[in-house]
């Protein structure tokens, strides 16, 4: 056992730990990216995809207990390497200057994360702890709450911060599990990215058409 | 380029000791040739200041060609300057115009404390290479040439990642202050050829290990290393070193 201690107390066992949450957490994303694109089929069809998930049962309370883990795995690392990379800093420079590496979506890593988790907490006391009836279903939640204008801005902003966290985590990740090579380590970067921009644009259409749609959706 | 001569003010740190409170000093050189070499306008500033009875800058050189790793500092908030691949001794002032304001700082992490003014504390290198960074086979008197074939692109390879001059530009230029590609290339140069690969899982351990001891950062793939680096060592390395710490960590037999 203490190989396994030694391991995820060292920078690169943390390292790989916020890897492989990323990937699972990522995963999740694209999960919940197409799920979400059942709306575009209209409300019945939004409707029928939350009952076939709830109807999963104990199955489903299982994969929330494990995403929450992995989440808070996610987090309480990010803080452990956040504090430890600012003592490492020791002192900042009078001038700093780019010498071409770091990317917005690096730069900003933390500041996105604490974002994108308190965007997670709204988001959850929207749609997930909210009481859902025969009468007004989960459909009817997303109408109302993504109609109102602040929550839509809440809603692409949060979006954007998402987009910015994984448009370098996805690349970040591979890199850190050891995934590099010169032939593939740029296309993976553009595939990063791709997919990033594909999963934002899914969410980011989902929150428009609540928008443009109003109360108009099949 | 035709030679000429260029009037700057030099912004450099001042700091008597690794405790004591440092700050920024200003002085207008003038008639600063631009043949000059990096190194040579801090020469010509220190002969000025020696004259005047005032201290001159502390800073470290040897060879002055770009090889030894003695050098450096941040140019204008870059390691080693806005040169890519290059030490600051092979910059040159031709590289800066007339008027400019050139802002000269040590190079600053947790890992390399400061001795004076612009002299750093590298010893932490040093350790990360005592904890690893060595073939320990009994090796016997030497062999011929060519018993161990290698193929030339990992010789190649080994070589590319052994050009390291442990200059500290890396961690220097890290906005988590780690010393990760400096590790890898030390780690790489030697498990890619087959003496090296013996030891190679606990190798990569013993260094990863060292390294978070002697208070480095944790690396966030932000490559801004690799665009520092004054000979070209890239992230490839840091992979390959995440490699071999995983198999170390999960595959090791002892």
């Amino acid at each position: 056992m203490t190989w396994f201690i030694q391991t995820f107390k060292s920078s690169l066992g943390k390292k790989y730990i916020m890897a492989i949450t990323g990937l699972m957490l990522g995963s999740f994303l694209v999960v919940h990216a197409i799920g979400n694109s059942s709306i575009f089929w209209g409300r019945e069809a939004f409707n029928a995809y939350a009952h076939h998930l709830h109807s999963l049962g104990i199955f489903v309370t299982f994969f929330e207990i494990g995403l929450y883990s992995i989440f808070f795995l996610h987090v309480i690392t990010a803080f452990y390497l956040f504090f430890e990379n600012r003592k490492a800093r020791g002192g900042r420079y009078e001038v700093w200057t780019s010498a071409g590496g770091v990317t917005w979506g690096s730069r900003t890593m933390p500041y996105t994360g604490i974002a994108i988790f308190l965007f997670i907490l709204i988001h959850m006391a929207n749609f997930h702890f909210v009481e859902k009836t025969e009468v007004f279903t989960i459909s009817d939640y997303v109408t109302k709450v993504l109609t109102n204008p602040a929550y839509t801005l809440l809603y692409l902003v949060g979006l954007g911060m998402l987009l910015l966290h994984i448009s370098h985590g996805f690349w970040s990740l591979l890199q850190t599990l050891g995934i590099s090579h010169p032939k593939y380590d740029e296309p993976l970067r553009i595939v990063a990215w791709a997919i990033a921009a594909i999963m934002g644009a899914i969410f980011i259409l989902v929150t428009l058409l609540m928008v443009v749609s109003r109360n108009q959706l099949l | 380029m035709a030679s000429k001569n260029i009037n700057i003010l030099v912004k450099i740190w001042r700091q008597n000791g690794p405790l004591a409170q440092g700050a920024f000093e200003e002085h207008a050189l003038k008639d600063i040739s631009t043949d000059m070499s990096f190194l040579e306008m801090i020469d010509v500033l220190n002969e000025w200041l020696t004259r005047k009875g005032l201290e001159p800058i502390a800073f470290d050189h040897d060879c002055r060609e770009g090889i030894c790793g003695m050098c450096g500092a941040m140019v204008n908030g870059t390691a080693h300057g806005p040169d890519k691949e290059t030490t600051l001794c092979q910059l040159h002032m031709r590289r800066f115009k007339d008027g400019d304001t050139i802002v000269i700082e040590p190079f600053r992490t947790q890992g390399f404390p400061i001795v004076k003014d612009l002299i750093i504390d590298r010893s932490a290198l040093d350790r990360i290479i005592a904890a690893g960074g060595f073939v320990s086979v009994n090796t016997g008197s030497p062999q011929d040439g060519n018993t161990i074939l290698i193929p030339q692109h990992v010789a190649e390879q080994a070589m590319d990642a052994a050009a390291c001059i442990g200059c500290g530009a890396c961690a220097a230029a890290c906005p988590n202050g780690s010393a990760m590609l400096f590790a890898s290339a030390k780690v790489s140069q030697l498990a890619l050829l087959p003496q090296g690969q013996q030891e190679a899982k606990k190798r990569a351990i013993n260094m990863v290990l060292q390294m978070d001891k002697d208070g480095f950062g944790n690396c966030s793939n932000h490559r801004e290393c690799e665009n520092v680096c004054p000979k070209g060592i890239t992230i490839r390395n840091i992979a390959r070193l995440n490699r071999e710490f995983m198999k170390g960590s999960f595959a090791i037999d002892h």
